[in-house]
């Protein structure tokens, strides 16, 4: 207990020691603080109230998304603003009254500078009106004399010329929120906006540019009085697309007929993409200055999914038009001859089950190119089932499918080639040949974006080459944009005779009259075209229904319908641009995707927009050679 | 787990209700009126808005009162016996930090709980205490005076230190070194010992200064002399004096702070937020917040003294010098006194994980005033053994 009290007794007499110390460094800070704001007090109310020197951030102007052709699809607009400042006012509301005369002041926006007015500090500018034309800004200026305490001020907002036709490929800005914040101070400016999607939110930072200094002498109400000093920044640089603003809009205007598709178009050689449409869509300007509430809440809630860009973030069974996959990877294994024929009755029974054609009378024997030129299912049964749906996974990867492209647009989804062993993985079930009989017409597991079809159609028109599809023609290295070099794929390993018999099939598909899209065929010889329609079931038919017969495509509630799907490429002869449509429950490919890719094909070829890209550029001297 | 065994220890022990009536309500008040001026400048440096700061530290603060009496009813044995489990669980967020935040790229030094941000190095500044209140409540006098005995306690504050450090936080590191050195003297360890600990540091110094790298240099010397660096910290101080400055004896007003609302300040809503405090209320302002300070340290203290137990007299000092530390770097950081470490102003400044923590301390300070009789063995048995 002895031993207790003198710890106990060190401890009291150190405590208060501490104690001591501490309250002593206390009464030193407000010694500080009486030195700070009693003796020195004037030098700095002098500093703080007459003449101060401010230094402001002066952001850069970011950088312009223009199209191929350097048509500006994002840019900066002027934004001109009327401000107030009530102690320079006086009276707020007879100001008001005033500058109604002048300009439309609502009864919500005088509700709105009311309760700032009654909140903020006197000396802060109040925005009475923004996005203000010339002529307005004339108009008040002129009367500036009656007007106290009204400022102009000028600052700028991002303006999308082309509106809904870029929204899901250009993106859009908003202001940064609390977690884009790096402690960069250019954020913390009330006007900055950063990428939020698209183009603008993946070549952001190169986009932003870097933030100037200017040093201002201001007065007590912060207003500047004179600049002293000023660092330059650099403007935020601008990013060229491939994409033909044409042909996009072009596209954009074919697919709003349709509830709700996608079309993609790329070049086959160098896999820029030329236009990338997803209908419906949005007007990004909403975005620009704070989307309105309501209109947020009924984009989210369409069904239709207007705010998804389906080019690349919509997955599908890509349906028959994965049958050109199923046929080369048969080819490569040896498991078909092309000129072998397997006979078609309408239906193919495997153990209890039976798999229907769609035709229910049957094909008869059909070759390879007639079976892909009709759409023969169980000619595809067949196949997949002596290929194996491992080697026809395979395939499809080195065709594109089932990965991501790693493209330069945010949300990319990665599509699904089903193999044996993810099944069991994924669903502890092991795998069975009816799934690859479905697997071989494109349906069940497999899904596909319909960018990652139409990489699948230029990589088998362009010779077999891995061609990589991107929507920039710059990429950033080292924080900043320079441009792509366009160097020839790497060859993927297919055999041209292969390919040669692909294409054969699926220039037949369009120009033989028994093709299933001969109706959607281009006269014009130099602009044929080749390609695959596909009908993408939503649901499965029930044996109910095909006893009693379909139900007629109108009685089936819009939701259920079969998605209508094309992969095309033209000129047949010598392959420039592919192409893949897809129509969500548009019904069938042929009827539907199929006249939609034959106008987008030709307009493409009319426009003929690469050439003229690669024409200019070698009129200019800056071609590769 | 029985709770009555949580809440209450022996049958001779006072009960739950009895502890309840025993808490220092004074000591709360003093907290709450400190939080309040805590609300108002968050609610001014909103410009005159409840969001984004004000409103939520509010709930906060509810929600801390209620975790701090929590903390305070448990009793000091449960404390005793999870020293080593909260210390251990600090040490192994702080490596998890390291660890994710490397992959991560973000900030290192936050772990996301999803509702709430936290802090690993606010647990590890109270598993520190813990542990050296523990580690000493269990050595008698004689026994701290062997220097061996000390080579486990200084580990204690020296690896979460470094750990801390590299984050980097210099100036939790420094508070964890700070907090290791007033436990040490507070236990009773020689003055000589740490006169000499300050010597060897003192002739390392110019050793440690010709191995650093020509950037590290740099960084020093603008840790040191901000007004080296204009556009950067020293350029924040000089606008923070100036705010202060003009403040003059009775301030310019609530709410009505020209420099802090000009953007002179950065984070005006946390760090900074002593000096639009000064600049709106002026030296009157600022000594009432100094003596609400001071008050509380003193109240602290006393209930230190007046506890039987070394455990619990380390333990409340210990929390009591974090809680001093803080408040005095922060206000010796802007108003010019010391270099910018960037600490928060302990209950003023907006910042859930920091509120949090220093309510559940203080709940700790308040559970050693109520287990001031408590016994406890030296290895936290109830002393009837």
């Amino acid at each position: 207990m002895a031993r207790e009290q003198g710890r106990a007794r060190t401890f009291t007499r150190r405590s208060l020691l501490l104690l001591g110390g501490q309250l002593g460094l206390f009464g030193l800070l407000a010694g500080r603080l009486y030195w700070l704001q009693v003796v020195e007090s004037e030098k700095y109310q002098t500093l703080s109230d007459t003449n101060r020197i401010s230094l402001r951030l002066v952001p850069p102007v970011r950088g312009r998304i223009l199209d191929r052709e350097g048509e500006p699809l994002a840019v900066n607009r002027p934004n001109y603003r009327i401000v107030v400042v009530p102690e320079l006012t006086g009276n707020v509301g007879a100001t008001l009254d005033a500058l109604a005369t002048l300009l439309p002041v609502g009864e919500a926006d005088r509700r709105r500078i009311m309760r700032d007015v009654a909140r903020k500090r006197r000396f802060l500018p109040i925005v009475v009106k923004e996005n203000l034309s010339w002529e307005d800004v004339g108009r008040v200026a002129v009367n500036t004399q009656d007007l106290p305490g009204v400022q102009f001020d000028v600052g700028f907002a991002r303006e999308y010329p082309r509106g809904m036709d870029f929204a899901h490929v250009v993106g859009y800005v908003a202001p940064p929120a609390e977690a884009d914040l790096t402690g960069d101070p250019l954020l913390e400016l009330p006007d900055f906006r950063i990428g939020r999607n698209g183009i603008e939110r993946v070549y952001d930072l190169a986009m932003r540019g870097r933030g100037g200094t200017s040093q201002l002498e201001v007065n007590a109400v912060g207003r500047p009085i004179r600049e002293l000093d000023r660092v330059d920044g650099d403007p935020g640089q601008d990013v060229a697309l491939t994409i033909d603003a044409g042909l996009q809009r072009f596209c954009m205007q074919r697919l709003s007929q349709e509830e709700s598709a996608a079309a993609v178009v790329m070049e086959v050689d160098t896999g820029e993409v030329l236009a990338a449409a997803s209908w419906p869509s949005f007007d990004p300007n909403e975005f620009s200055t704070g989307i309105p509430v309501g209109l947020w809440r009924e984009l989210l809630a369409d069904t239709r999914g207007p705010l998804t860009n389906k080019v690349v973030s919509g997955q599908y069974a890509p349906g028959s038009t994965y049958k050109m996959a199923v046929a080369l990877a048969g080819l490569e294994a040896g498991a078909i001859a092309p000129d072998h024929r397997i006979h078609c009755p309408g239906h193919m029974d495997l153990g209890d089950n039976r798999f229907h054609c769609w035709r229910r009378g049957g094909h008869g024997a059909v070759d390879m190119v007639e079976a892909i030129q009709q759409s023969c299912d169980v000619y595809f049964y067949e196949l997949a089932r002596r290929v194996g749906i491992d080697r026809i996974a395979a395939m499809s990867r080195r065709l594109g499918l089932g990965q991501a492209l790693g493209i330069d647009l945010p949300g990319e989804r990665a599509g699904l080639m089903p193999t044996r062993a993810w099944k069991e993985a994924l669903h502890g079930k092991p795998w069975a040949q009816g799934d690859t009989l479905v697997a071989g017409i494109g349906q069940g597991f497999v899904l596909a974006t319909p960018l990652q079809l139409a990489v699948m159609t230029a990589r088998m028109a362009n010779g077999g080459r891995a061609v990589e599809p991107h929507f920039a023609r710059q990429r950033i290295e080292g924080g900043s944009l320079v441009d792509r070099v366009e160097e020839a794929a790497p060859a993927l390993g297919i055999p041209q005779r292969h390919l040669a018999i692909v294409l054969k099939a699926m220039s037949s598909v369009v120009n033989d009259p028994r093709g299933t899209a001969f109706r959607a065929r281009i006269d014009e010889p130099e602009f044929a075209m080749g390609g695959k329609t596909g009908t993408s079931q939503v649901r499965r038919i029930t044996a109910q229904e095909r006893a009693t017969g379909m139900r007629r495509p109108h009685e089936v509630p819009w939701n259920e319908r079969d998605h209508a799907l094309f992969v095309g490429f033209a000129p047949v002869r010598e392959p420039r641009y592919a192409c893949a449509v897809i129509v969500e429950h548009g019904g069938g490919g042929s009827a539907v995707a199929a006249p939609i890719a034959r106008d987008i094909l030709l307009e493409a070829q009319k426009r003929d927009s690469a050439g003229r890209t690669a024409r200019r550029a070698r009129a200019t001297g800056s071609a590769p050679t | 787990m029985d709770l009555r065994a949580l809440f209450s220890g022996r049958a001779d022990e006072p009960g739950l209700l009895d502890k309840l009536l025993a808490v220092n309500w004074g000591l709360v008040l003093l907290i709450a009126l400190v939080s309040c001026i805590g609300f108002a400048m968050q609610y001014s440096a909103a410009g005159g808005s409840m969001e984004p700061w004000a409103g939520r530290q509010v709930m906060r603060f509810g929600a801390g009162l209620v975790l701090m009496l929590v903390a305070a009813m448990v009793h000091l044995r449960w404390w005793h016996a999870l020293a080593y489990p909260v210390y251990a669980m600090g040490l192994l967020l702080l490596v998890a930090v390291e660890v994710f935040g490397r992959i991560g790229m973000g900030a290192q030094r936050w772990i996301d709980l999803g509702f709430f941000q936290f802090q690993p190095t606010e647990l590890m500044k109270l598993g520190l205490v813990l542990v050296l209140a523990r580690y000493f409540h269990a050595l008698t006098q004689d026994e701290v005076r062997k220097p061996l005995r000390l080579a486990w306690p200084v580990l204690l504050g020296v690896v979460p230190a470094v750990l801390v450090a590299k984050q980097p936080d210099l100036g939790s590191a420094l508070l964890l070194l700070i907090l290791t050195a007033a436990l040490l003297f507070l236990a009773g360890v020689r003055l000589w010992k740490f006169a000499a600990v300050a010597a060897v540091v003192l002739a390392a110094l110019p050793l440690a200064w010709s191995r650093l790298r020509d950037y590290q240099k740099q960084r020093v010397l603008v840790f040191l002399d901000p007004e080296n660096d204009p556009l950067g910290s020293g350029y924040h101080i000089i606008q923070s004096k100036i705010a202060l400055g003009s403040g003059g004896v009775w301030g310019k007003g609530f709410m009505q702070g020209t420099q802090s609302y000009l953007q002179f300040l950065p984070e005006k809503q946390t760090d900074f937020i002593f000096t639009m405090y000064a600049e709106e209320f002026g030296l009157v302002g600022g000594i009432v917040l100094l003596a609400l300070y001071a008050a509380i340290l003193v109240y602290g203290t006393m209930i230190a003294l007046v506890a039987r137990s070394q455990f619990g007299r380390l333990l409340a000092s210990g929390i009591m010098v974090a809680f001093w530390v803080y408040a005095f770097i922060n206000m010796a950081m802007v108003t010019g006194m010391i270099p910018v470490v960037g600490e928060p102003l302990p209950l003023v400044s907006y910042g859930g994980s920091a509120l949090m923590s220093l309510l559940v301390s203080f709940g700790l300070v308040i559970n050693v005033y109520v287990h001031r009789n408590a016994q406890i063995g030296r290895s936290g048995d109830d002393g009837t053994a």
